[in-house]
């Protein structure tokens, strides 16, 4: 066979692969958007993180600006305490309230930022006050038949 | 070189396959600048005697040398070293299968040399005219008859000019005329480069013909040796057989068995 | 009781003889590596293999990786509507392809396509005692046949492996969105939100080429230590495919667990 040919037909062959690749890795993977080159990590803590993962987005206004870097647990406070790296080119004020939600009724759970009107910004390594957990189903189930036991003698 | 007589000494050589032995005391002295043929029946050791030449095989006893150095002993590097200036002919030819003639014969001057392109088309084309076969160098080793692909084997065992050249049962399968030619080739071919060729075969009347000297092998011993015209004057029992291709004799028609009476009864007599 | 000593003095016979079949191929292997740096200098030789093991099973891999796509599409649909849930089926089609299908499906075409053809091709240059003629003149059939035929197929598997999720990918596509009708954006965001960069894509990169060193492993081994018959070369290109078959999967179990542990 032809050296130049042959050598054609596997330059097109690497070309292709590596094609292929940078497809699997910007068009299917999450590289294109997810990638944030330069981040500062804030921490928050919670009672009850639910069903949060390591990697799960944080979203602002629905946008995600960030994500978990890592979970731990406090022995002192008993609390959950989150890291979380926000894209360098979001900063936040000092009275953003953190809160764990969940993307749709059984989808992922995320971390979402309210965006509060202090003057102050937060700074890298910055805790965040304000928080809320996440919804623990049994909880609210359970708050739920409560209060209806308690309402319901006063009805009658 | 010390030794300038003989270019291959073997001195007291033993080799096994595991515990079998194959080669038992084997002693030979191979001057340079003669053909020798090393003749014996199928199974006797012949090729296993090549491959500890070429050192592919190492001797469980005993020493082979060549042009004074013992090939046993060599390392890696020392022992390509030397085949370079050896040439061996492989029974089927050995052709790459996936080259044409010419890039088979080129490829030793490519491997081990750096001439240029057109200096390697000349030399592969003078070696493939000594073979007489100049005109195939475009064909593919499949479309070459039994004949051809030997000869061009033989091209290119000599494209690098080798001291020693190793046939490996160079007349098996071959029609009268081929085998002719190439019994000529041996000969013209060792003359011309000034080599010294060492031939296994147990082609008897060719062999005759063309070498200077013939070591018989049964058994994985030297049984007989000499020149041509005292082989064929030889009175040896097992020389005359293998001369004259006597179905029995020394060596035996019937492989070892007991007495086939015997064993014809044997299961009634039980 | 002969019969019972008998039966387990043949089972260490056959123990034994796997052993040290395993010790000549972890010789073999470090050998092969001492061997690649001459072969690495004439980078030529494993183009040259490179295009026998990659470009030459191109076809069967992205027309495969094709139909997988579509079959996935076609599945994942079915059971993911029953759950109202049918935007993931992008998620499914990307998930199942770069982390097992891509990989294994790809590896296994790969032993019965070119591996099969790496050992009969090492096996009847033995067998024709081309290896032996090659050695006597000096030049190392290690360096000049076994190593770039072990490169070549070593460079091509992560690539033919990226292929086929990339068309898998493609095929879940064309019966999710073009023909069922699954929304368009939905399909591509779901995908992109779920498939994780380091986690998914590049350790399905990881398995193939473990595979690929795997598959290439066994194929030039298979071929260098057949028996230089006839038959001995046709049951060397069976236990070339039997090995790889079993080696992926057996590799596949043990990546996997360490890879997606805790997830």
């Amino acid at each position: 066979m032809n050296r130049k040919l042959l050598d054609l037909w596997v330059g097109f062959f690497v070309a292709f692969g590596i094609a292929a690749l940078l497809f699997l890795a910007l068009k299917v993977g999450n590289l294109s958007s997810a990638n944030f080159s330069e981040t500062y990590a804030l921490q928050a803590k919670f009672d009850n993180i639910g069903g949060l993962k390591v990697r799960a987005p944080v979203k602002s206004a629905g946008v995600a600006v960030g994500r978990v870097g890592e979970i731990r647990f406090d022995p002192q406070t008993y609390e959950a305490v989150v890291t979380i790296n926000v894209d360098a080119r979001y900063h936040f004020p000092k009275d953003t309230f953190a809160s764990i939600l969940t993307s749709g009724l059984l989808g992922e759970q995320y971390v979402g930022l309210d965006v509060g009107g202090d003057e102050k910004l937060l700074q890298a390594g910055d805790v965040i006050a304000k928080t809320q957990s996440a919804v623990v189903l049994e909880k609210l189930i359970s708050q739920f038949l409560f209060s209806k036991a308690s309402d319901g003698p006063d009805k009658k | 070189m010390s030794d300038s007589g003989s270019l291959v000494k073997i001195s007291g050589l033993n080799f096994s396959y595991d515990e079998r032995p194959v080669l038992r005391g084997i002693d030979m002295d191979i001057p340079r600048g003669k053909v020798i043929a090393i003749m014996g029946g199928s199974g006797c050791g012949k090729t296993t005697l090549l491959r500890l030449i070429g050192g592919q095989l190492k001797p469980t006893h005993g020493e082979v040398q060549v042009a004074g150095h013992a090939v046993d002993r060599m390392g890696h590097d020392e022992l390509y070293a030397l085949r370079r200036r050896m040439g061996m002919l492989f029974q089927f030819g050995a052709l790459f299968t996936d080259m044409s003639v010419f890039d088979n014969v080129a490829y030793p001057l490519r491997e081990h040399t750096s001439l240029s392109e057109e200096l390697i088309r000349d030399i592969t084309l003078m070696k493939l005219s000594a073979v007489g076969l100049r005109g195939a160098e475009a064909l593919m080793p499949g479309a070459l008859s039994g004949g051809m692909a030997r000869r061009v084997a033989l091209a290119r065992a000599i494209a690098l000019d080798p001291l020693l050249i190793m046939y490996d049962e160079p007349f098996t399968g071959l029609d009268p005329i081929s085998l002719g030619v190439i019994g000529q080739l041996i000969r013209r071919l060792n003359d011309a480069l000034g080599a010294t060729s060492i031939m296994v075969t147990h082609d008897i009347h060719e062999s005759l013909a063309i070498v200077d000297y013939i070591y018989f092998m049964s058994g994985g011993r030297v049984v007989a040796q000499g020149t041509p015209d005292e082989i064929r004057a030889s009175k040896d029992p097992f020389v005359h057989q293998f001369v004259y291709a006597e179905a029995d004799g020394p060596v035996p028609f019937h492989y070892p068995a007991p007495p086939f009476g015997k064993e014809l009864l044997g299961k009634g007599a039980v | 009781m002969t019969r019972v000593t008998e039966w387990v003095s043949g089972l260490g016979h056959v123990v034994n003889e796997k052993i040290a079949r395993l010790g000549f191929a972890a010789r073999f292997f470090v050998m092969l590596l001492v061997y690649s740096g001459q072969s690495f200098r004439r980078f030529p030789l494993t183009i040259r293999e490179i295009y026998f093991s990659g470009v030459l099973s191109l076809l069967i891999i992205l027309v495969s990786g094709l139909f997988v796509g579509l079959v996935l599409g076609l599945q994942g649909y079915e059971t993911l509507q029953r759950y109202g849930s049918a935007d993931a089926l992008g998620v499914l089609v990307a998930l199942s392809l770069t982390r097992e299908l891509g990989p294994v499906v790809a590896a296994l075409l790969f032993a019965s396509r070119a591996g099969s053809s790496v050992t009969a091709e090492i096996g009847l240059m033995k067998a024709t005692e081309q290896l032996t003629a090659m050695d006597m003149m000096a030049v190392n059939p290690m360096a000049r046949v076994v190593a770039p035929r072990f490169w070549g197929g070593v460079i091509s598997m992560p690539l033919l492996a990226a292929m086929f999720s990339a068309m898998g990918v493609f095929g879940g596509y064309l019966i999710g969105v073009v023909f069922i009708g699954v929304d368009d954006g939905a399909f591509w965001s779901q995908m992109q939100s779920s498939v994780d960069f380091r986690q998914d894509i590049i350790n399905g990169v990881i398995k193939s080429f473990v595979f690929g060193v795997a598959v290439s492993l066994i194929a030039v081994f298979e071929g260098y230590d057949s028996t230089p018959t006839a038959e001995g070369v046709s049951r060397a290109i069976t236990r070339t495919v039997v090995t790889s078959a079993l080696a992926i999967l057996a590799l596949d179990f043990v990546l996997t667990s360490f890879m997606f542990r805790g997830l």
